[in-house]
């Protein structure tokens, strides 16, 4: 196989697994924050072991997500060292700063979190994991203005064959950067609010501590179906116009628009297929699509026939990843609303089903986050730096194919080793429960 | 002058992880010599709540590199590619092995996961020198910069000689650490291992001395008449000789700052001999990378600047705090790895 396929796969496979991590640890340590707030401020064992017991699954999660994501910071040099000569004057300074004002914060205060909890006071220790869920969502703000200026450049000129840096600001908050870092970390706290309601329910299923787990069941079903509704409205909505108005050949592919159109229709299932693309078995709202995307039912949304061939992303994928993902986003929501339902009548308790798809739905958001990345990064396609540089002409000249696949093979083996040993763990934390809470102290 | 000042930034960020990862590498190696189950537990546990914090500075250390040297950033790391596979390959296990060790029940569990953390510590101490060893040679870099050279050809003697300089003096700095984090005969132990690896690092570090006269004289052409030079030179020969006296003295903070200076100057001769080159090219020294042909624009080192000035002693100020936190001795709790 050719050396930019290779490294193609050795990418999406890398940071595909260390996305499963971050929403984890992002979205646990905002619920953490609220838990241990609750045990200090109001002095509820039930929520200090609440803490301890999450603590302890935040800090494996934790642990994987900072393995992989080593990798991460290394593999633009490793793998795509054209890229990095290309956007290395714009792009160096966000991962600069994600080290400088994230890692050491969320890495340091951990470590105090995990381990200080008896050598400091409540209030330092609260504040603590607070340092620990902003040092990750500064993280991955950081991280999400390197990926949105290779989707939407802005405050630069090229000159001497690369990106040079002509403001600072608009490369920061280029067009997509905002839109993007919500829409994500709202994504992150919905995977987190998941966690804690699932692991909830198999305690309560289980009959382990039960009365601990109503408590941050009950919490984490208000906050999860708060942020899920925050995710499809505005958050989605907002992303795909922006997508529309910054990115149309990315946009007529997520949404199957084949031939431009006014009053293009929404469509809510379909089959795609290439070539010549078409939508199988489809179902259509007419209209609305123009309407989500411009305001008006009327506007003219152009269709892939309007742009070269060779510009076209892969039409299935893109499709296929981004419609699953809102049908997921519409799933969250019905599901968190069915819930807390039950919750506030009381019946929740003894609904065997409902505990048992709460359990079962705990990956549906990570795996939502994958789709999602991949409608956005396949739908970037063929470029690396949208109009400026191409995939296939960004790889590193001096590292052949076997070298890569070799990398490929050696990853694949340590990534099943950690996925299997991580789940094996947690399936055990988690059986052995949090501990009773302790009686007040004074 | 934007680029001298970024050379030292990436120095600084290059000294702080040698100093402050160099023990906990240390620490993890120094497993490998410890039969005792219950002194292995206080040894991780003595870098349990820091050691990610201080790998944190290798990472800025690579981003700093990739903002301010992007051309040495690609260029090196593509170069070195089956290098760094195996350095990242090294790093996981390490960082996964803390928390996992800890829940794994049985011992022959637990030893596997013993054995990454040395294997995952042991590893990038080497190749610590060994990428100091191959740069202070000089790369094969053409009049493009790009690199030309195999992954056999960066394990050359020199490189792998340099490579144990790093090993010996990691694990003596691990060691020098485990004497304020140990007590009793575990710490008579650790003062043993001192000894032990104080001579072998100065045997080491004499001979690659030696040898670097002959495998990169270029270095020293113009380096000796810069009377920086002979200073950093007296303070590291008096850092290494301090260490032992200190040791033997009881003065073991002391002796911890001595082999931490030890470790900057050691970095900071190489810097000084490599100026204002990053990477010197053995083919003609004219390819060379230097801190001018494979820089950032004014404007990106301007902004990178203001960030490390705010940044920077925000981040010292916590790192400090967190480790007078867990200063002094350290105990096992129900909490610990
Ligand atoms: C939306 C969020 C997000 C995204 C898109 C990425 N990461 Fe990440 N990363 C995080 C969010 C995050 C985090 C939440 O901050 C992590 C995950 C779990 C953790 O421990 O910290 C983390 C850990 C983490 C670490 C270890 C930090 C440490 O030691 O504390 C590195 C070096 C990277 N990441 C680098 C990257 C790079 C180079 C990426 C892009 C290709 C990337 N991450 C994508
Ligand atoms: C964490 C979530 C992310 C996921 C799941 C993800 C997913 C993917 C996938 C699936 C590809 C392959 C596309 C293809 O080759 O057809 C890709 C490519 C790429 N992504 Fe991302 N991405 C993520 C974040 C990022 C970030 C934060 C950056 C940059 C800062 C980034 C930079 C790139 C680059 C440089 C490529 C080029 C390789 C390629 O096009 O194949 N990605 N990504
Ligand atoms: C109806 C609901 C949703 C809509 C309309 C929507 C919209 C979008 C759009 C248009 C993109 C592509 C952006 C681009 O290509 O640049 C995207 C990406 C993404 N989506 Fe969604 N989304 C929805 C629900 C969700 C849900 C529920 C999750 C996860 C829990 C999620 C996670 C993501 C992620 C991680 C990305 C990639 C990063 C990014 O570009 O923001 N989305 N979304």
């Amino acid at each position: 196989m050719d050396a930019v396929i290779l490294a193609r796969i050795q990418f999406a496979m890398t940071i595909g697994f260390h996305f499963l991590f971050p929403p984890l640890s992002i979205g646990i340590a905002w619920l953490l924050v609220i838990i241990e707030g609750l045990g200090w401020r109001k002095n509820d064992a039930a929520f200090v072991s609440l803490g301890k017991f999450f603590g302890k699954l935040l800090a494996l999660i934790f642990a994987v997500g900072v393995a992989t994501g080593i990798v991460m910071e290394f593999q633009f040099g490793t793998n795509w060292s054209v890229y990095s000569k290309f956007v290395g004057d714009i792009f160096g300074a966000p991962l600069a700063a994600e080290g400088v004002f994230a890692f050491f914060l969320e890495s340091t205060f951990l470590g105090l979190y995990l381990f200080g909890r008896n050598r400091v006071s409540k209030g330092v220790h609260w504040f603590s994991i607070l340092m620990v869920a902003v040092g990750a969502t500064i993280s991955a703000f950081w991280i999400i203005v390197a990926n949105s200026w290779q989707q939407t450049p802005a405050g630069f000129i090229i000159q001497n064959g690369r990106a040079e840096l002509t403001d600072f600001w608009a490369a920061v908050f280029n067009p997509s950067t905002m839109v993007r870092f919500l829409h994500t970390i709202d994504a992150a706290l919905i995977a987190g609010a998941f966690f804690v309601t699932g692991v909830s329910a198999i305690l309560i299923l289980k009959k382990k501590e039960v009365e601990l787990a109503k408590k941050s069941l009950r919490l984490a079903v208000l906050f999860g179906l708060i942020v899920a509704l925050l995710e499809v409205f505005p958050f989605g909505h907002e992303h795909g116009r922006q997508v529309a108005q910054t990115q149309p050949e990315k946009f007529a592919a997520l949404q199957g628009l084949y031939t431009s159109q006014t009053g293009a229709p929404i469509a809510l299932f379909a089959f795609p297929t290439e070539p010549p693309p078409e939508l199988k078995a489809k179902i259509e709202i007419p209209g609305l699509l123009s309407w989500m995307a411009f305001g008006d039912i009327n506007a003219r949304i152009r269709g892939i026939n309007e742009f070269p061939k060779e510009e076209i992303p892969p039409l299935f994928l893109t499709f296929v990843s981004y419609h699953n993902m809102v049908v997921l986003g519409m799933y969250f929501i019905l599901i968190m609303g069915i819930a807390l339902y039950k919750v506030k009548r009381n019946t929740l308790w003894n609904n065997k089903f409902i505990l048992k798809v709460l359990a079962w739905s705990i990956p549906l958001p990570l795996i939502a986050c994958q789709l999602g990345w991949i409608a956005a990064e396949v739908g970037r396609q063929p470029w690396i730096v949208y109009k400026l540089l191409k995939t296939r002409d960004a790889i590193s000249v001096t590292v052949g194919a076997g070298e890569i696949l070799f990398s490929i093979i050696l990853f694949a083996l340590i990534y099943i080793l950690l996925i299997s040993t991580l789940l094996f763990l947690m399936n055990k934390k988690i059986n052995a429960g949090p501990e009773p809470a302790v009686a007040k102290e004074a | 002058m934007l680029n001298i000042i970024w050379f030292l930034l990436v120095g600084v960020l290059i000294i702080g992880y040698a100093i402050l990862d160099g023990f906990d590498l240390g620490v993890g190696i120094l497993q490998l010599f410890t039969k005792d189950k219950k002194e292995k537990r206080v040894n991780i546990n003595a870098i349990g709540p820091v050691w990610d914090g201080n790998e944190v500075w290798l990472l800025t250390g690579g981003g700093a590199l990739f903002a301010a040297f992007p051309i040495v950033y690609a260029t090196v790391f593509s170069g070195f590619y089956l290098a760094f596979m195996l350095l990242l390959a090294a790093l996981i296990f390490r960082a996964v092995s803390f928390e996992f060790r800890k829940y794994v029940e049985s011992d022959k569990a637990k030893g596997y996961w013993d054995l990454a953390f040395s294997v995952g510590s042991l590893l990038p101490a080497v190749l610590y020198g060994v990428a100091f060893g191959n740069i202070l040679r000089g790369l094969p870099i053409d009049k493009d910069g790009n690199f030309l050279g195999s992954f056999i050809g960066l394990l050359n003697p020199y490189a792998i000689l340099v490579g144990l300089v790093s090993l010996t003096m990691f694990t003596l700095h691990g060691a020098i650490y485990l004497t304020l984090k140990t007590e009793g005969a575990h710490k008579e132990r650790m003062t043993g291992m001192i000894n032990k690896l104080w001579i072998a690092f100065v045997v080491i570090y004499f001979a690659a001395t030696v040898f670097s006269f002959f495998e990169a004289s270029y270095l020293f052409s113009t380096v000796m008449k810069n009377p920086l030079f002979w200073l950093l030179l007296i303070v590291l020969f008096g850092s290494i000789i301090s260490i032992p006296v200190l040791v033997k003295a009881q003065k073991n903070g002391y002796a911890f700052l001595a082999s931490s200076v030890m470790i900057a100057c050691m970095t900071l001769l190489s810097a000084l001999s490599l100026f204002p080159r990053l990477v010197p090219s053995n083919i003609n020294l004219d390819y060379s990378l230097t801190i001018f042909n494979a820089s950032s624009t004014a404007r990106t080192l301007e902004t990178m600047l203001i960030i490390a000035l705010i940044g920077m002693p925000i981040v010292i100020g916590y790192t400090i705090f967190v480790y007078r936190v867990f200063r002094g001795k350290t105990e096992i709790t129900k909490e610990s790895y």
